[in-house]
């Protein structure tokens, strides 16, 4: 882990185990910077949701294959950033889990979820390969 | 996760405690689930008042039960959802699909 101005940086292997660890790190961090406890736990629902993506969609899980987490902590907001190194996909593919016949799937909801609990959420391709999820929350005004 | 069971007339009331999350939640869930339909238990109730975090693989678990046990010719129910299950299941229109409960005598009779 390290810190540069306002920035925590994380790079964890593809293992699920890690997930508590992070979980604990976004409390800190969602604690830290003033955000409602609500708000706080949602953050740290869609950090997870992206981070699973990254491990198992993004890298199958290969423990080999890191996947980077970036905070970036300034007064008014919080980004989070996910990069893995797995093959990319195009984020127009994902399938809408409130289509009535994908409603009784049972999976396809994580970004559905992100995209709903933080103010943004942005899906890319790497230039050097694997995706990159940018998500933002800003905090309330005071 | 820890989950408890009871019997009241010819319902299976499963009161669910902690974290139902990818992995080990939701193979235990998972495995209780198939325990009672292959045992022949039809009707379903599960009490998520204890239940402290569901991830979307959690809500994935859940909507996993519900169709095995329609499928099965069962029914599953929902009883005591926390506020933030409410939520996960509400923004995903699940709460249309799931009949949910706040009280376990309604929801008993509701079989």
């Amino acid at each position: 882990m390290g810190i540069s101005s306002n920035n925590i940086e994380v790079s964890l292997g593809s293992s699920f185990e890690y997930l508590d660890l992070l979980q604990s790190l976004t409390d800190s961090i969602t604690s830290m910077m003033g955000f409602d406890t609500d708000t706080a736990y949602w953050i740290g629902m869609s950090v997870r949701e992206s981070v699973i993506n990254a491990m198992s969609h993004g890298n199958k899980l290969d423990i080999s294959k890191k996947v980077d987490i970036r905070y970036e902590v300034s007064e008014s907001q919080l980004a989070i950033q996910v990069d893995d190194q797995g093959n990319g996909f195009d984020p127009q593919s994902i399938a809408d889990p409130l289509d009535p016949q994908n409603l009784l799937k049972p999976s396809g909801r994580g970004i559905f979820y992100m995209r709903s609990f933080m103010d943004e959420v942005l899906m890319c391709k790497r230039p050097e390969g694997g995706m990159q999820l940018r998500m933002m929350k800003r905090l309330a005004q005071k | 996760m820890n989950i408890k069971t009871r019997t009241v007339n010819d319902v299976i009331i499963l009161d669910v405690s902690g974290k139902i999350t990818l992995g080990e939640g939701t193979q235990a869930l998972r495995g209780e689930i198939r325990k009672l339909l292959d045992e022949g238990q039809k009707k379903l109730l599960l009490n998520m008042g204890e239940v402290s975090y569901v991830d979307s693989s959690g809500i994935g678990e859940l909507v996993s039960a519900f169709t095995t046990t329609s499928n099965k010719g069962g029914s599953l129910k929902l009883l005591n959802l926390t506020k933030k299950l409410q939520e996960l299941l509400s923004i995903t229109k699940l709460l249309t699909v799931f009949d949910v409960h706040e009280d376990e005598t309604k929801a008993l009779a509701s079989f």
